[in-house]
């Protein structure tokens, strides 16, 4: 953590820094869990130690941290490097934002949006117009079958 | 000029709308393909692969192209939850990313002859570019996984890539072991429209194995796009799938 930023620092700042990471990387998971699950915003609790745990129930935070704008250390996501900023208001989160996130290489299309996918539906329909070109399985390829095999053992836990 | 083939056991075909293309033009490009099929092929016991899988070649002496493929493959496998692998049975089929790989390939290869206008489509995967013989984006039919002759969406897009993943055989279970109670899949077919074909085919059959989810990680990709269809008729598609569809 913290190779970033500036090498000369005070101790007070260093643990300063650490409190402020920790909790900032601990917001973000709290953040990540709130988009991915669904459920209603996550709050925070945290410990003297400075180690920081997720709740799901609607208790506030226990107080430690003041309102303002917080900005994390940048992390290695490992597909790319990841700084959020975090709002907190009556000691709840009220926003993240990242300030850096992967996006310009191939290596960074994994996940650079945490955001829930909204999705549409409706009911398939046949068309009739005219087309250049059709997409769609391959008719006979028992490579793709293979494949897809392939891919699914291969994706037990 | 459009032709199609039947290469590495698929129709494979290509369409160049620039006046200037000529019968040798289009030949170099199934000839790319050819080589792909003698290096890549899992079916054939002189190929590169074979040769890799019976241990008598090691993946660094093999040819750069191989070696590019293997690392592809990890990088996919990286970026998709271990959904995509080539590493199946104590062997390395990469068949499902080289279609792919070599259609983007292909379709480089009329671009740098300076074409400007054209398709190079795969066993249903397609790398888009320019326009088509009317000067408009290109028109793309989603095939119907119930009624193979039937489309049921019209895209109109270019500079682009669009894959299909997903199955026609009706009451073929398909189990996906990542969970324990054996699910049936119920997505048919999933269409990704991604930057290139490469890219859109490599996510499209690491989400198609991803089942119900699938989709939603279509939709976290920057640049990407997705429609599927599921056992009950339903489509479901990404926000921002909208704007390729053709009305007219």
């Amino acid at each position: 953590m913290n190779k970033r930023n500036s090498p000369t620092f005070d101790l007070n700042q260093s643990a300063r820094k650490f409190f402020l990471s920790a909790f900032v990387v601990t917001a973000f998971a709290a953040y990540v869990a709130h988009d991915r699950l669904g459920t209603q915003a996550s709050t925070l609790t945290t410990n003297s130690a400075g180690q920081s745990n997720t709740q799901t129930s609607g208790a506030s935070l226990a107080g430690s941290f003041k309102n303002g704008t917080f900005t994390g250390t940048e992390e290695d996501a490992y597909y790319g490097l990841v700084k959020v900023q975090t709002t907190i208001q009556n000691g709840k989160i009220t926003d993240v934002t990242f300030l850096e996130f992967p996006k310009d290489r191939r290596t960074s299309q994994r996940i650079n949006s945490y955001a829930v996918p909204t999705l549409q539906q409706e009911a398939m329909q046949a068309q009739s117009a005219s087309v250049n070109v059709i997409s769609g399985a391959t008719l006979t390829s028992q490579a793709f079958v293979a494949s897809l095999q392939a891919a699914l053992s291969s994706a037990k836990n | 000029m459009k032709q199609t083939r039947i290469l590495m056991g698929m129709p494979v075909t290509v369409e160049v709308v620039d006046p200037a293309v000529t019968e040798p033009v289009l030949d170099a490009v199934y000839a790319y393909f050819e080589y792909i099929d003698e290096k890549f092929s899992t079916y054939k016991e002189t190929s590169e692969i074979s040769k890799i899988n019976r241990h008598e070649l090691a993946l660094e002496d093999a040819s750069e192209d191989m070696r590019t493929i293997f690392a592809l493959s990890e990088q996919t496998r990286l970026e998709t939850e271990g959904y995509f692998d080539i590493f199946y049975n104590g062997r390395y089929d990469p068949s499902g990313l080289v279609k792919g790989w070599a259609i983007f390939q292909a379709a480089e290869l009329l671009r740098e002859k300076g074409f400007q206008n054209y398709y190079v489509e795969a066993g249903g995967d397609i790398q888009l570019a320019g326009s088509n013989a009317q000067g408009r984006d290109w028109r793309v039919g989603i095939r119907n996984p119930f009624e193979m002759n039937e489309i049921v969406k019209v895209l109109s897009a270019t500079d682009c890539g669009i894959a299909t993943s997903g199955t026609y055989v009706r009451g073929q279970h398909i189990y996906n072991p990542k969970n324990a109670g054996a699910l049936e899949l119920d997505i048919l077919s999933l269409t990704v429209i991604g930057p290139d074909i490469y890219e859109a085919d490599r996510f499209a059959t690491a989400a198609f194995a991803m089942g119900k989810k699938g989709l939603g990680f279509i939709a976290r990709l920057d640049g990407f796009e997705g429609y599927s269809i599921d056992k009950d008729r339903r489509a479901t598609f990404t926000a921002g799938f909208g704007r390729f569809v053709a009305y007219d």
